[in-house]
């Protein structure tokens, strides 16, 4: 035995190997380090942020914090005490000078319509606080929606700290005034219609993908390096020119008076202009077009790896080229035709542009609305709400598509 | 060479007049009549781009004959898609379909045919067994070793009793141990289930081991198609003495030649007579062909008139176990090999000038290279 051996022999081998991989996972670790902090700061932290921001239920409580307190002593049967009207006063009162009552107002007008005039135009009329004893009856004199129940309980649901109000309201639900769940008034249920025409949108623009993408991923592996190369720089085209100005060659080619409108008027073959864009069809078109090197691009880089040498193969065992596709081909490209509709979904069902340019209001996808309550009417939990639902829709996805790759995986799948 | 015009009963499959060429420019296989023997094991040898592989894609039918016809039996096969020809391929990476399963691989020329699902059954187990893999049936071509897979595309290739087999370089992937194996393993199966089998390869010691004839390719024209041993001891040019075996080559100008015998003045001064296979004329210059098992080292004049003498030096031996190989100077060539058998070098040693003498009958005359 040597003596190095023998130094060593006291620390037991597995602790040795450990010692010896640490440094290595260490470098490991540096190495990923940057895009790690990269993707925190702009993936993981907005993120969050705006799971957050579609439970979190900050106004009511910051403005009018002694009406919280005081309302949460009562069972939500009947009128609060006078207590809370009194809280409720002095809450107003405060917030009007703060200059914050608006806030508030703007949270509980969510929850019960036109609560924004009675909560403004009490703090006008408010003009001092009420005597002691006398706060119930002078605040239900000033505005008669103090005197009903569906008020307080207003206040009370949106009393924080979290809400589960912007989730319900971005799948149609709500909660009545007894805290069951319930369908949203009809004027409204609009999301699920939304959701379901972003996903039919997206399903369509996937199959659409798949059936144009496919012969042409098939033809680009199967031809000569060089000249697949040079046709692979047409499928990458798109990509070197601004969404923005593909959307818009769309509409140029597309309106009424557009080329292809212009061209078969000319050709004698419709009287009238056809209908092509700010519809449906429109909205298709442009996107699949967008889209579709999303699709060629998986494909094509698993079809590079089938040899053809299969297809060879089972015309010798005597299977009929159509046969020999469909059971020997086409089976070993679902990994990309999964990915390429997993990647082209996930797109599609986030895109925005694409359909406020070529759409019609009913052409209108999910990204839209979540632009609208972000920027125009600023409420920020809904939106967030809407965001939330569809990245867990995403994500359901993703995983019904990681747990099928695995399973395929794991039972073989092998090249040779 | 061999091929008639009229073919004979036992002939399977006959290539007559068949050309190929890929880029209209030059032709991959020059002219092509080749007869195959139903029950035969033809191998079809020859280096990278000599027309063999391009020969066999043509019988299996993924090339089509750009002039020639191709007949299997009676039928004419060129305008006959390859699912249709009922000929077993073996590929080189064996193209086990990845996705199946072993035992559905062997299934699938089966399934394609319509045989019913109980037969399938029952003649995939029996091609399982044949290749002794019946217990790795549900397992995926991935989790095979190379000769495993390989006998699976055996299997695969022989399971719907196909009329011809075909291997395409089947070996060439695998170690030389288990590349030795199978070699026994399909010569077996060949003579106890009766194919007709056309091997493609590029490794002589394969063909010399496995086949009944072998055809040697190059330039795209069959160079000698005969038995392995006739191949070996008897090459009709000098491209198949060169590529089969060892062999010294020595260049001269033929003098005379009488009743098959030439007398040939070597470049390097000195003359031998050898038998006059393929050379022309009086004047005609020839390339000699010896192999090296076929010639003794003397070191002294022997005096056997009817043997040919070169005086030449011992520049080497390397010891092989089984021979020794001598490497001689000599001036006509600079790298003349001798194999003694074992034990039969002593006293000799490097930088000793001997002499090297071969009979006339060991010595061919061939065209010059």
């Amino acid at each position: 035995m040597t003596a190095a051996f023998v130094a060593g022999a006291d620390v037991p081998l597995k602790r040795r190997l450990k010692r010896a991989e640490r440094a290595r996972q260490f470098r490991a670790l540096g190495l990923v380090l940057p895009l790690l902090a990269f993707l925190l700061f702009t993936f993981v932290v907005p993120l969050a942020g705006m799971i957050w921001k579609s439970v979190d239920d900050w106004e009511v409580p910051q403005v009018m914090p002694q009406t919280v307190a005081a309302l949460e002593q009562w069972n939500g049967q009947g009128l609060p005490d006078e207590a809370a009207y009194a809280a409720l006063a002095a809450d107003i009162r405060t917030a009007r000078e703060a200059g914050t009552l608006a806030v508030a107002a703007k949270r509980l007008n969510y929850v019960v319509n036109g609560f924004r005039t009675t909560l403004l135009s009490t703090g006008r009329k408010l003009k001092e606080q009420p005597a002691p004893g006398t706060a119930k009856a002078t605040m239900i004199e000033i505005a008669p929606a103090w005197g009903e129940r569906e008020s307080w309980a207003a206040i009370k649901s949106a009393s924080g700290p979290v809400t589960s109000y912007y989730l319900l309201a971005a799948v149609d639900l709500t909660r009545n005034p007894d805290g069951d769940i319930v369908h949203a008034p009809a004027d409204q249920s609009i999301y699920r219609d939304v959701f379901l025409r972003t996903f039919e949108i997206g399903f369509g623009v996937t199959a659409l993908c798949l059936i144009l993408g496919f012969p042409v991923a098939f033809m680009l592996a199967n031809l000569p390096t060089g000249r697949s190369n040079l046709l692979m720089i047409f499928v990458l085209l798109p990509f070197w020119t601004s969404l923005l100005v593909r959307t818009c060659a769309w509409i140029v080619i597309l309106q009424s008076e557009g080329i292809v409108n212009g061209s078969l008027q000319w050709l004698g073959i419709i009287e009238e202009p056809l209908r092509l864009i700010y519809n449906r069809f429109g909205v298709y078109m442009a996107m699949t077009h967008v889209l579709l090197p999303f699709m060629i691009l998986p494909l094509y880089s698993v079809m590079r790896g089938i040899s053809p040498a299969y297809m060879r193969a089972a015309a010798s065992l005597g299977a009929p080229p159509v046969t020999a596709f469909l059971r020997i081909y086409l089976p070993q490209t679902i990994p990309g035709i999964g990915a390429g509709c997993l990647l082209v979904f996930i797109l599609a069902i986030g895109y925005y542009i694409t359909p406020a340019l070529v759409g019609g209001a009913a052409d209108q996808m999910i990204s839209s609305f979540i632009a609208f309550y972000t920027t125009e009417t600023v409420n920020w939990g809904l939106a967030s709400a809407l965001g939330a639902v569809l990245l867990l829709s995403t994500l359901v996805l993703a995983l019904l598509y990681g747990k099928l790759a695995l399973g395929r995986q794991t039972t073989g799948g092998l090249k040779n | 060479m061999d091929g008639g015009m009229i073919a004979t009963t036992d002939t399977l499959v006959r290539f007559t007049g068949v050309q190929k060429t890929y880029d209209g420019e030059h032709l991959v296989v020059k002219s092509l009549d080749l007869d195959i023997r139903k029950g035969e094991f033809l191998t079809l040898l020859g280096p990278s781009g000599s027309g063999k592989t391009t020969t066999l894609m043509m019988l299996a039918g993924f090339e089509v004959p750009t002039h020639g016809e191709i007949f299997i039996g009676d039928r004419p096969i060129k305008n006959v898609p390859p699912h249709k020809r009922d000929i077993g391929m073996v590929f080189q990476n064996y193209a086990l379909f990845p996705h199946l399963t072993i035992e559905e691989n062997v299934a699938f020329p089966l399934s394609v045919r319509g045989v019913s699902k109980a037969e399938t059954k029952e003649r995939v187990a029996a091609a399982l067994d044949m290749i002794k893999l019946g217990n790795l049936a549900s397992r995926r071509p991935g989790q095979l070793s190379g000769g495993q897979q390989q006998r699976v595309a055996l299997a695969r290739a022989l399971v719907f009793n196909p009329a011809l087999v075909l291997m395409d370089e089947p070996l060439g992937a695998l170690d030389k141990r288990l590349r030795e194996h199978m070699q026994l393993e399909i010569k077996h199966l060949h003579e106890t289930m009766g194919l007709t089998v056309v091997y493609v390869t590029h490794d002589q010691g394969e063909a010399l081991t496995m086949s009944d004839r072998i055809a040697v390719f190059n330039d795209g024209i069959v160079q000698q198609i005969d038995r392995p041993d006739a191949l070996y001891e008897r090459p009709v040019n000098s491209f198949v003495a060169n590529f089969i075996g060892e062999n010294n080559v020595l260049s001269g100008v033929v003098e005379n030649i009488e009743h098959g015998w030439a007398r040939v003045a070597l470049d390097a001064g000195g003359s031998v007579v050898a038998q006059a296979v393929n050379v022309g004329g009086a004047g005609s210059r020839t390339s000699l062909s010896i192999r090296p098992e076929r010639v003794a080292i003397e070191t002294g004049d022997s005096g056997d008139a009817t043997t040919n003498r070169l005086p030449a030096t011992l520049t080497d031996l390397i010891y092989v176990g089984d021979h020794t190989l001598a490497i001689l100077s000599t001036p006509s060539n600079p790298e003349f090999m001798v194999k003694l058998p074992a034990g039969s070098y002593a006293g000799l040693a490097p930088g000793q000038d001997v002499y090297i003498a071969f009979r006339p009958e060991d010595c061919r005359a061939l065209d010059p290279v």
